[in-house]
């Protein structure tokens, strides 16, 4: 068990988390980049890319969901993107944009991340908007309510549950993923257990994995609470994921 | 970065001259994923049993399931390393561990979601437990089941390639190697032919389970 005391030794030396030279550091051209020596940093880092990756991700698919679900159109479609992105592997993307012209680092991993944050959130904004009562959004258009004001203030609220638990699904998905930039020289917590790799240092390999584990559930219960506070009253029965 | 070597995004000589190895490779990660599902399913299947016929044991079950998901793939075959080894066991250990997710919750959801009525009329003509289960309630589940099924297997395909980190990643060797030396062809090449295996085995499944389902070919589907 020297590998969960070598993980302890880890975690609890307070350089560990702040780094030797502070959070940040600057780099040749006048720029700043996050300390890869520092879990304060690199948590930090991990967290940004994460939150921009799935902002990019539901900028675009959640009108995109929403009016495909509107309109009841282009499930095959969704279905379809689902599919796809799962079996494409996320390394794949990542080696192929470090070999494209975007690049490796920071960016090429948000945009990779993002792709894999897309279906999730497209799916569910899609299956919520579809599933609400016909007989709902006919007697919303009969009060003279416009198309805009039936999707907004009618179907947008009784498909909540089902577009939160996907925003939810796609942002644990995202944090979990994010590791991986570490392999294509991005930052993030997976640096930790890949320099951990590298040096044989196995008690750090499981530390920066217990550090992301608990980054994933920590924000998974954040967003839980936030879709919760989120949801309209009636509608707070154990609404949960249907990824 | 690129001098002007020519750097193609495909090329057939690359994968006419390294054939060799690409079907080493292809093959590794085919049987890796046929095995960690077969594995799952092995483990996953008296799991949900359990979990529907326990009331009480239903929610460890699915939750030690998802914390086990949210471990990253990355960390989970690197952490491995050390008691398992480098090398195959290692990967083979963590795919399973993602794969019995998503199983487990389908084949519950399936089995839980066999009409009552259907049940009913099995046990009123004397039905056994067990015939019940295998006769009447798996057969009915079997969408579910298959959809599950689905999902496993083509997130597996994807999930071999992060056993590089071990050294044992099947066409993410060749992935993680196009990296290193910035050979376009050999990511491309790997990075489709792993979607590919991914689609060639949904269908292999979708079409066994289309021969197991007689009843399913009319109307709905999976």
């Amino acid at each position: 068990m020297s590998i969960w005391a070598d993980a302890w030794t880890y975690v609890s030396t307070g350089v560990n988390w702040t780094g030797k030279h502070g959070l940040t550091h600057p780099t040749f051209d006048g720029g700043w980049k996050f300390a890869h020596d520092s879990i304060a940093a690199l948590t930090i880092e991990h967290l940004y890319m994460s939150a921009a990756a799935v902002i990019t991700a539901a900028a675009i698919a959640l009108p995109l969901g929403m009016a495909l679900g509107h309109a009841r159109r282009g499930g095959g479609l969704t279905v379809m993107l689902s599919n796809v992105s799962r079996a494409m592997p996320t390394l794949a993307l990542l080696t192929l944009f470090a070999a494209s012209s975007i690049g490796f680092g920071n960016r090429a991993v948000i945009i990779a991340a993002a792709i894999f944050a897309f279906p999730p959130i497209l799916t569910n904004a899609y299956t919520g908007m579809a599933n609400v009562d016909a007989d709902v959004t006919e007697a919303a258009v009969g009060q003279g309510l416009t198309r805009l004001q039936v999707a907004l203030r009618v179907e947008l609220p009784l498909a909540w549950p089902l577009v939160a638990s996907g925003l939810r699904t796609s942002a644990s998905q995202t944090v979990a993923t994010v590791p991986l930039a570490a392999l294509v020289a991005g930052g993030g917590l997976g640096v930790i257990i890949n320099t951990g790799l590298a040096t044989q240092a196995y008690g750090q390999v499981l530390a920066g994995g217990v550090l992301v584990a608990a980054l994933t559930l920590g924000v998974d219960a954040a967003m839980g609470l936030l879709q919760r506070r989120l949801t309209p009253l009636p509608l707070r029965v154990g609404a949960r994921a249907v990824a | 970065m690129h001098s002007a070597a020519p750097n193609p995004w495909l090329s057939w000589r690359y994968v006419e001259s390294n054939w060799a190895e690409i079907s080493h490779q292809l093959s590794i990660h085919t049987t890796l994923t046929l095995e960690a599902v077969a594995i799952a399913f092995a483990l996953a299947f008296p799991l949900a049993v359990l979990a529907r016929n326990v009331r009480w044991l239903t929610r460890p079950i699915l939750g030690t399931a998802s914390v086990l998901y949210t471990i990253p793939s990355l960390a989970l075959f690197a952490l491995l390393a050390p008691f398992t080894g480098i090398g195959r066991t290692t990967v083979l250990v963590g795919l399973v561990t993602y794969a019995l997710l998503v199983l487990v919750r389908n084949i519950l959801t399936g089995l839980e979601g066999v009409d009552p009525d259907i049940v009913d009329a099995a046990r009123g003509l004397g039905y056994s437990k067990s015939k019940m289960l295998f006769a009447v309630e798996v057969p009915n589940a079997l969408p579910s089941i298959v959809a599950g099924l689905r999902i496993a297997t083509v997130t597996t395909v994807a999930l071999v390639t992060v056993g590089v980190v071990v050294g044992y990643g099947g066409l993410g060797q060749l992935m993680f190697r196009g990296f290193q030396s910035s050979y376009r062809a050999e990511i491309a090449t790997s990075s489709l032919l792993c979607v590919a295996l991914a689609l060639v085995l949904d269908l292999a499944i979708v079409a066994a389970a289309r021969a197991a389902m007689p009843w399913a070919r009319r109307g709905r589907s999976a």
